[in-house]
């Protein structure tokens, strides 16, 4: 497993490569790609800043996969997150699971990104036309994590 | 005992400390009482550590809440709920 917190942008086929490389054995493999939107609740975003936790942040998402892992059948899995400065339609995050079956990369790749947004230590501060915010963590997002306590 | 501390995002902005040593004469200090500590320097600490905005606490890295014991040399973290993705 792989993740890595960056400044500057990914390519995705050049990750699922690095990932598959001689491996003859996957059967599946589920991205994840998150994007800057230049609209947020009714504002036009300018641009988006990203700070983080340097330290906790890779722990955080170590763990975050480990946790997947542990419910799935997942042969590897890479997380990929930027900081700093990103514009509208830039990306910000990549997963990627491979597994030997679609089913468990798919739940796999759904529930690190509830976790990623409700527990690794990344914030979000916007520009829009009025000046510059940070982005309230929203009730949704840790209801889209805590289904996975319920759920199989 | 010492800690090292440090605030992120909106904490650290509006208490412009990204980092501090603190040296606490209290050997048993939990998350709870380190932030009414803190929140004796004044309105904008009071206001961002123990006011209606949520704010989450880390110990060495790891998510912990008000009840849990901060130790000599722990690398203490407070910051606003998460929100990246």
């Amino acid at each position: 497993m792989t993740v890595r917190v960056q400044t500057v942008d990914f390519d995705i086929s050049h990750e699922i490569n690095q990932l598959r490389q001689s491996r003859k054995d996957i059967g599946a493999v589920v991205s994840f790609v998150g994007l800057v939107r230049d609209l947020n609740e009714g504002d036009d975003v300018s641009q988006l800043t990203l700070e983080h936790y340097p330290g906790m942040t890779e722990k955080s998402l170590v763990a975050i996969i480990a946790q997947a892992k542990h419910r799935w059948r997942i042969m590897d899995a890479l997380i990929v997150h930027r900081v700093g400065t990103l514009l509208p339609s830039d990306q910000i995050v990549l997963v990627i699971i491979t597994s030997a079956h679609r089913g468990d990369a798919f739940s796999a790749c759904e529930y690190v990104m509830d976790y990623l947004k409700t527990e690794a230590p990344f914030w979000k501060k916007e520009e829009n036309s009025t000046g510059s915010h940070w982005i309230d963590a929203k009730s949704s997002d840790d209801e889209a994590r805590d289904r996975w306590n319920i759920e199989k | 005992m010492k800690i090292k501390l440090f605030y992120f995002a909106r904490l650290k902005e509006t208490l412009k400390y990204s980092t501090e040593d603190l040296e606490l004469t209290d050997s048993t200090v939990t998350i709870l009482k380190l932030k009414a500590i803190l929140a004796k320097r004044g309105d904008v600490w009071g206001q961002m550590l123990m006011g209606k905005l949520k704010v989450r606490a880390a110990i060495n890295h790891e998510l912990v809440d008000d009840k849990a014991m901060i130790k000599d040399g722990d690398e203490v973290a407070f910051f606003p709920p998460v929100t990246g993705g």
